[in-house]
């Protein structure tokens, strides 16, 4: 009914055309806002249930009951909990996660210092897994059943059955003791440590910007294993969904309306049907970063990565919990951050998206 | 064999008599289907096997070999005493990998039977009074959903302590909200189903509602989803072991096998290797049939 919606746009004017989009942008802040606080209510009870007596960690148990009472109240343990937990929400916020026991530096710094090992990692290891995996869900899907079909499809399947620590201590045996093709665990050779200042933090960049080249290719033959191993497992999933997506693209009327047209099959399929897989790849490709992220913790405990996992894998066994539960919001808040972004993007590259809310 | 084939008459009778007959045919179908699915078959075979060997373990492996330390025997390659070589304390591989299907299996089953009655708690009453009841829940659902699962499951394994019960936990908490979100869906659409008119015109309450009627329909498409979700239950829990964080030593488990096997890794592959292929080979196993299973239930429904 275009006339009705003519005349809306008419009254409302200006104001009336951001309205639903603000409306829209207000209910996903409205749910971002909802879930962190749910982040933050289950570190908070995380933090409270476990055993040990955070009183008696700091006076130790020969003190007196003077003592324990005047540092229970210094840190604040006698009030309720409701205020225990405002407390602790507005320390969050400050991005004050409290200092690590280990390195006895704030946890916020510790965590700034490893993050960028990791996401160079995983966004090394995701483009892996779109690259490869988008094609092959295509080819997947446009020869359901036959044998590049079967092929793909049982690739993918022992993708996502694959043990990842597993994998990597195989892709270390193979690869770097048997065939000396990569370079061992860990992000560097020692005899190139500390020669690049960090400016991305990401080792490979920062190499190509101070020109210098043999760090670089150090640096990615320490890179290029385990980015491959989990790069397979984002394939893995990535080429399945876009294998399923694709198939309900390929049923529909239009794609049969361009090849009655004279459209090349070719085209067709990897521009007009691809171009609508698109959108809903965007919020798989944001799980599997997510995916990537947290999987860390095993591939850097494999890989002596020095990132996130490692230094929050450290941390759990040295019953660093500040260090532990600031991780799990870092990763919980990039997480929540993924999603809210997918939900932003989907209605931009999707226009039906647009109408429907 | 003449029974057989009445058998299968009378299973396949498009005009059932009674309502069993009926079920059953609609379940020996079902099979029919599935079993031209040569990958899911294969699948069923893992499992199956995983499963016997599990309950017959005693049967198959020397009880105490699982944890007996023979230290003269460290690090021995296979051979006809030790059919997967020994490992860094001279125990006998293959008899861990046999105890270690119990430990695996016991974890899959308890958060299985953990999940299900909370997502369905969760769900069915979100789908069928609708309102603020399904916005809270599906609110609170939504929540654990956005959460990372397995450095959730690390952060309160941490705060709980290591040890299977706490890792049932932690892997339930962040498993459940599918479920919930599944039945929910389920329920929405039976929801106006005049069968349930007729059951609340009766003066059936609504919990008998639910129960009876919605539940064994919800269970199908549960149960698939389950399987399904059993390989990524089995590579969480084995991550665990493997971060030390699931069955404490000595307790055969696979994922801390792996683990201990790392230190001998460059020179005694096997002791790392081969609890993983056990890991492996049961999680493509929980996958492929659940696969065939979806298959079998999709077909139908189209």
């Amino acid at each position: 009914m275009p006339a009705v919606r003519i005349a809306t746009v008419a009254e409302d004017g200006w104001v009336g055309r951001f309205a639903k989009p603000i409306r829209r942008l207000g209910r996903l802040l409205f749910s971002v806002a909802l879930t962190f606080l749910g982040l933050t209510c289950v570190t908070f009870f995380i933090g409270r249930v476990i055993p040990i007596d955070p009183v008696l960690a700091i006076v130790g148990d020969k003190a007196s009951i003077a003592t324990y009472n005047k540092v229970k109240i210094e840190i604040g343990l006698d009030q309720p909990i409701p205020v225990q937990y405002w407390r602790y929400l507005v320390k969050i916020v400050h991005g004050d996660f409290g200092n690590s026991i280990i390195t006895s530096e704030p946890v916020l710094h510790d965590l700034m210092r490893v993050f960028p090992a990791t996401l160079e990692l995983s966004l090394l290891a995701l483009v892996i897994g779109v690259a490869l995996g988008v094609p092959l869900g295509v080819v997947a899907a446009t020869h359901r059943g036959r044998w590049q079909d079967q092929v793909i499809r049982f690739v993918s399947l022992l993708g996502y059955s694959m043990p990842v620590f597993w994998l990597g201590l195989v892709g270390l045996l193979a690869f770097y003791a048997e065939l000396g093709w990569v370079a061992g665990p860990g992000r560097i050779d020692v005899s190139y440590d500390d020669i690049v200042r960090p400016v991305t933090g990401l080792l490979t960049v920062d190499s190509l910007i101070e020109g210098e080249d043999e760090v670089f290719w150090n640096a990615l033959s320490h890179l290029i294993l385990p980015a491959s191993i989990l790069g397979y497992l984002s394939l893995a999933y990535v080429a399945r969904m876009t294998r399923s997506f694709m198939l309900a693209q390929l049923k529909q009327e239009y794609v049969l309306a361009t090849l009655a047209k004279g459209l090349s099959p070719f085209r067709v399929v990897w521009v007009h049907a691809l171009g609508n897989v698109w959108v809903q790849l965007v919020t798989v490709i944001a799980l599997t970063f997510g995916n990537l992220l947290e999987g860390a913790v095993l591939t850097e405990t494999v890989f002596a990565w020095p990132g996130l996992g490692l230094y929050m894998k450290n941390s759990l066994f040295n019953a660093d919990l500040n260090a532990v539960l600031g991780g799990t919001m870092l990763v919980g808040v990039v997480y929540i951050g993924l999603n809210m972004l997918s939900d932003l993007i989907y209605p931009i590259v999707d226009p039906r998206a647009r109408e429907q809310r | 064999m003449t029974d057989a084939v009445a058998w299968r008459g009378w299973l396949l009778d498009p005009a059932p008599a009674s309502r069993r007959q009926a079920r059953l045919g609609r379940w020996y179908r079902a099979w029919m289907a599935f079993r031209r699915n040569g990958l899911a078959m294969t699948g069923l075979g893992v499992v199956l096997l995983v499963v016997l060997m599990a309950v017959f373990a005693p049967l198959i492996a020397d009880p105490s070999a699982a944890t007996l330390q023979v230290l003269t025997e460290r690090l021995q390659p296979a051979s006809s005493a030790h059919w997967f070589g020994t490992d860094e304390l001279g125990r006998d591989i293959f008899a861990r990998i046999v105890f270690g299907a119990r430990t695996t299996l016991v974890i899959v089953a308890l958060v299985s039977v953990i999940v299900v009655p909370v997502g369905l708690g969760i769900g069915l009453p979100a789908g069928y009074f609708g309102g603020w009841i399904d916005a809270v829940l599906m609110r609170i659902t939504d929540i654990f959903l956005s959460f990372p699962r397995l450095v959730l499951a690390l952060a309160f394994a941490a705060a709980l302590g290591p040890g299977i019960e706490n890792a049932v936990i932690a892997i339930s908490l962040t498993t459940w909200p599918p479920y919930a979100r599944l039945a929910r869906a389920e329920t929405l659409t039976r929801r106006r189903a005049e069968f349930i008119e007729a059951a609340e015109m009766q003066g059936a309450s609504h919990l008998r509602i639910v129960v009876s009627q919605i539940v064994p329909l919800c269970l199908p498409s549960v149960i698939i989803r389950l399987t399904l979700d059993m390989a990524g239950i089995i590579l969480t829990a084995a991550g665990l072991g493997f971060l030390g964080l699931g069955a404490q030593p000595p307790a055969p488990e696979w994922g801390a096998m792996v683990s201990s096997g790392r230190q001998v890794l460059l020179d005694h592959w096997w002791v790392a290797t081969i609890p993983g292929i056990a890991i492996f080979v049961t999680s493509v196993g929980f996958n492929l049939l659940g696969d065939g299973l979806r298959d079998v239930a999709d077909s139908r429904a189209a």
